[in-house]
């Protein structure tokens, strides 16, 4: 009777499994890869496979938190690339992983008293830059819809790439999607408006804001349009008026 | 027309009357084991995390507040299903009290339906407590951020404002959750209605119990096994046939965690709620039917 039901069973099962892989793609192999096995030691790997995924990686979180705390690096790289594996759907993990990379240990590098040579403190400091970066990369790649992780990729290239192009690009990305910040759009300008060869764009796109009225009219919107107006040599007459300056 | 046979005329093959008097039955006595103190260790969990969790940033709080209070809740009415359903028939063979109860005209199956029901209603409202003092706290929680939110944030571009009160409220409550509990409870009347069907051929409810811890992990397991049984990845034939019966005798377990995606911001579409609820609904009728089907053979 049990081997019956078990026949009348399986195709619902099946498709009910199919349409959770199609909504998550990725997670059930992510789940049952060796990897992960390797990663988070045959106990967890049970945990995670018993319906404990979401608390196992809180429980990691939490161990990566204090690592933190205590300045291990290494353990919070470890302990991150755990819990992105367990939960590759929820953006606050991949955002937290990384900060931690790009901003607390990169700085730790760079401050690092052990290692005399400059050039190797900038090497590692580097090293912490790229991991952030791949950590928000994979983010977007398991959470395309999310706008929170394109804004933290775009703060990236600003701030420790110094790459407005692609700073611009990812604001642009993250304001496109739904529930982003209406601030998104206006640093995507902000961004093209520093990168050479690309004023008359990111003049455009100043001045289309600009237009919008009052509420965009904020102190460094006026001052990138006046920089710009200066760079390309506007008429006077087609200039923004000197009051907003 | 004699008394008694006027009597047997007016006995019903079918009762809901007397499902309900065993089912009223069966939560009293629940009741009267303390079953319900799971709330209160659920309470004590939460209390604790939340002062625990002072030293995180609201999104994480409230990320981890969501996954530990709704994976306690699984877990702990998964097990309330399993121990409250094992000891019922096995307790009442030892009471006797099921002899006075079949020694009446009671089918056995509504004597099982009523039983089974209880555990339901049980787990109806130890959920319900459960879900009532999750939100309640996660709601406290995020009236309090918002407050401190806009506190902090005196004199704000109302743009700045709006996008800090709407990060509170994405990473706060939302509806969603229900669906979430919901199904949470779908898979714990499926382990009572499993337990159910166990405890008819058990001879003790610690070996109801260890049978359905097992079940337990190895319906989380059995998406694996049923997958690697029809893409044909099993080494030998031997494995292949333990594959196809994992596949066939357990229950998919694994289908019934979407809470991780609910706490994720990942909304559940109508449509996969619904096939999830029939697939536990058609599971309980199954093992019900089953647990019907042993009971009936068993010599009482």
């Amino acid at each position: 009777m049990l081997l019956a039901f078990g026949v009348m069973k399986l195709p619902a099962e099946r498709a009910l499994s199919l349409q959770h892989r199609s909504r998550s793609p990725g997670q059930f192999a992510d789940i049952v890869n060796l990897d992960l096995h390797e990663k988070i030691g045959q106990l967890g790997f049970v945990a995670a496979l018993s319906g404990f995924r979401a608390m196992l990686a809180d429980f990691l979180f939490i161990k990566a938190h204090v690592a933190w705390e205590r300045t291990e690096w290494g353990r919070v790289l470890f302990l991150f690339r755990q819990v992105t594996t367990l939960q590759p759907h929820v953006p606050l993990f991949w955002d937290m992983a990384a900060w931690h990379m790009a901003w607390n240990a990169s700085a730790a590098a760079m401050n690092d008293q052990s290692q005399p040579r400059l050039a190797l403190r900038v090497k590692a400091q580097r090293e912490y830059f790229a991991l952030g970066k791949d950590f928000l990369e994979r983010g977007i790649e398991n959470n395309p819809d999310k706008p929170q992780l394109y804004e933290a990729l775009a703060r990236l290239y600003r701030e420790k790439f110094n790459d407005h192009v692609r700073a611009s690009e990812f604001f642009g990305k993250a304001a496109a999607l739904p529930g982003a910040p209406s601030y998104d759009k206006r640093f995507s300008a902000y961004e093209l408006s520093y990168c050479e060869g690309r004023e008359p764009e990111a003049y455009e796109r100043l001045r289309a804001l600009y237009d919008e009225g009052e509420k965009e009219r904020l102190p460094t919107l006026i001052r990138r349009l006046k920089f710009l107006e200066g760079k390309l040599n506007f008429p006077p007459e087609q200039r923004i008026p000197d009051k907003e300056r | 027309m004699s008394d008694a046979a006027a009597s047997a005329v007016r006995h019903r093959a079918f009762s809901p009357a007397r499902i309900f008097a065993i089912t009223t039955n069966t939560l009293t006595e629940l009741t009267r084991q303390k079953v319900f103190n799971v709330i209160l260790i659920f309470g004590l969990l939460l209390i604790g995390s939340s002062l625990f969790m002072a030293r995180f940033s609201f999104q994480q709080e409230f990320q981890i507040l969501k996954d530990v209070s709704l994976g306690v809740m699984s877990i702990l009415s998964s097990l309330l299903a399993i121990v409250a359903t094992a000891r019922l028939i096995p307790q009442d063979i030892e009471d006797r009290t099921i002899y006075t109860i079949l020694a009446k005209p009671v089918p056995r199956f509504e004597y099982l339906l009523g039983k089974l029901f209880g555990v339901l209603l049980l787990l109806a409202i130890s959920i319900a407590l459960m879900s009532a003092l999750f939100v309640a706290v996660l709601y406290l929680r995020e009236q309090a951020v918002l407050n401190e939110t806009l506190r902090q944030v005196s004199r704000p571009p109302g743009e700045q404002l709006d996008a800090a009160l709407n990060a509170v409220r994405v990473a706060g409550l939302k509806i969603d959750i229900l669906a979430g509990i919901a199904v949470i409870f779908f898979k714990a009347c499926l382990l009572a209605a499993l337990t159910l069907f166990v405890s008819t051929f058990a001879t003790t409810n610690i070996f109801a119990i260890i049978v359905m811890v097992s079940v337990y992990f190895i319906g989380h397991l059995q998406a694996t096994a049923r997958e690697y049984w029809l893409e044909q990845q099993s080494a030998g034939w031997i494995a292949h046939v333990f594959l196809a019966i994992v596949a066939l005798i357990f229950p998919d377990l694994q289908a019934f965690n979407l809470v991780d995606e609910v706490v994720a911001g990942v909304a559940i579409p109508l449509a996969l709620f619904a096939k999830t609820a029939l697939l536990g609904l058609f599971y309980i009728a199954i093992y019900t039917l089953a647990a019907t089907f042993v009971f009936y053979g068993k010599e009482l």
